[in-house]
């Protein structure tokens, strides 16, 4: 019996500049995603044993317990829930932990599904969390959230290493030409660096286009088993190896900040699958920030640390390049409804199925997945293998 | 929740912002293994001991890194607005986020000494700051502080 786990099914909500139809809620934007995810793999709701959601859009009170309100709205009983918020690395570690349990037999099926009406419900700001417990030391001083933490670690990273303004612009740039090929992306009109260079500050040195942007936003992922996988139409693509990394939660407990977790996580995932990052045929990282790109390349090993600068002038992160990187456009540019982690692994599903459209890496067998959560606070990374 | 930004003091935290409010800089440290730490709490994340104490801080320390915040993160911080966060470490050791004041943000560079002030955030309301001071060595961290 062949229980390594495997994805089955991945789906994506339509957009409309970023938005929903009015009044589509969150639970809606995620059944359908679970409907067509299921779907792929020839399978429907009665087969799904396992659930695993993330997400900040429910009411206070009962509606905190997520995985129950959206189980009951999908008519599902699990025996194995997983509500694991990590922030935007959640759901890289709602894939890692329902790869444990496949394999080790505690479940056969796993539903992984996010949504947010956050752009629609104008529900965003820059404030910062409430002043309480550990964030009564970081919300007073006003810094910007969470844009202030990724300034702070992009003007440290310029004061050891250098000037950063440019390749942080071509990231952005980059992203954009990704989402010029991809339909579903909310930001498609080419840009270049000086249209980032002049785009207004925010929080010194992150400019209004080294942010992700402000969406709604809602995906499903299927998980089960190689052996179920074998009937299925869609090919299933391996989890080969996951690693979890989490440093702290204020940027005043952040150890180093120019090395986010990704520096345990990554290396913890690559050596389980047994493959070498020069093995790696596309990268979905998360692009919160552009700085969280070139940090999360250097944790990763892809590069030592202080040579992103030199990294990104030689190499193409953007369509046709040699180092193929956020394929979808990213954060940046494809959509971001406050937690972007599902859709760096839809992205990774759609290239190693060979469904990238104008967008696809020819030939993509395997893809390195890195979610960023909090302000650089934790990370999850998966590798992902079409064998 | 408060929808207002500044600190909800707790029983970690009360004697703390209670000496801020009367223009004191404290800081925490462990009569176990005698290292600091910051922010106040119960547990000392070095050695696991909770016998913890508030003692004078230096109020030294040099910019680790910093931001300038060019909208408001709050109504009530629009006046200061462009305003300066910066990551201190202090001379005890620990790391804090504070503003920086009395400096055009423009001039503020890393690496730079700084003391401790104290900014009128709002009516009633004291937050620790610091502001650009000479280069100068700071006082030998391990020696004994005067209790409070």
């Amino acid at each position: 019996m062949d229980r390594r786990p495997v994805i089955v099914g991945a789906a994506d909500y339509p957009l409309i500049n970023g938005q929903v139809s009015p009044g589509v809620t969150p639970l809606q934007m995620q059944a359908a995603c679970a409907v067509k995810a299921l779907g792929q793999a020839g399978l429907t709701l009665a087969d799904v044993d396992g659930l695993a959601t993330a997400g900040a859009w429910n009411p206070t009170g009962a509606g905190q317990h997520i995985t129950m309100t959206v189980g009951e709205y999908l008519g599902i009983q699990p025996r194995y829930v997983d509500s694991t918020n990590i922030g935007g690395s959640s759901f890289e570690a709602h894939v890692a932990h329902a790869a444990m349990a496949l394999e080790a037999g505690y479940c056969d099926v796993v539903l992984i599904t996010f949504a947010s009406t956050q752009r629609s419900a104008r529900s965003r700001g820059l404030g910062g969390r409430s002043p309480e417990l550990n964030m009564q030391f970081e919300t007073p001083t006003g810094m910007l959230s969470p844009v202030g933490g990724y300034a702070l670690a992009a003007n440290r990273y310029a004061h050891l290493y250098g000037d950063i303004r440019q390749p942080l612009a071509e990231i952005a740039v980059a992203a954009r030409g990704w989402a010029g090929l991809n339909p579903a992306a909310t930001k498609r009109d080419p840009i270049t660096v000086d249209d980032v260079l002049d785009s207004p500050m925010l929080s010194d040195p992150l400019r209004l286009l080294d942010c992700c942007l402000v969406t709604d936003g809602g995906a499903a992922l299927v998980m089960t088993t190689a052996e179920r996988a074998r009937d299925m139409d869609h090919p299933g693509i391996r989890v080969a190896g996951f690693g979890e990394a989490q440093t702290h939660w204020t940027m005043t407990s952040m150890p180093d900040v120019t090395v986010t977790p990704a520096a345990q996580s990554g290396p913890r995932a690559l050596a389980a699958a047994g493959i070498s990052i020069d093995e790696i045929d596309v990268f979905q990282v998360y692009d919160s920030f552009t700085i969280t790109v070139l940090l999360t390349l250097e944790a990763l090993g892809v590069c030592g640390p202080g040579e992103g600068r030199d990294f990104l002038a030689s190499h193409d992160i953007g369509p046709g390049g040699d180092f193929p990187l956020n394929t979808s456009g990213g954060g940046l540019s494809y959509l971001h409804p406050g937690m972007f982690g599902i859709f760096l692994l839809t992205e990774a599903c759609a290239q190693l199925w060979g469904e990238a459209g104008a967008r696809q890496v020819p030939g993509a067998r395997t893809s390195l997945v890195n979610g960023t959560g909090g302000a650089l606070s934790s990370t999850a990374t998966c590798v992902l293998v079409r064998d | 929740m408060s929808v207002l930004p500044w600190p909800v003091a707790d029983a970690d935290t009360q004697d703390y912002w209670d000496a801020i409010a009367e223009r004191r800089f404290l800081i925490q440290r462990c009569r176990s293994c005698r290292r600091y730490q910051y922010y106040p709490r119960s547990v000392c994340t070095a050695c696991t001991s909770t016998d913890l104490e508030l003692v004078a801080s230096q109020g030294r320390g040099t910019i680790y890194s910093y931001t300038v915040s060019r909208r408001a993160a709050h109504p009530d911080m629009a006046e200061r607005v462009p305003y300066v966060v910066a990551l201190i470490d202090l001379a005890e050791g620990p790391r804090m986020l504070a503003n920086l004041v009395g400096v055009d943000p423009e001039n503020v560079t890393i690496g730079a000494d700084v003391a401790v002030t104290f900014l009128q955030a709002a009516e009633g309301i004291l937050l620790p700051a610091f502001e650009i001071v000479a280069s100068q060595p700071a006082q030998n961290s391990n020696q004994e502080e005067t209790d409070v």
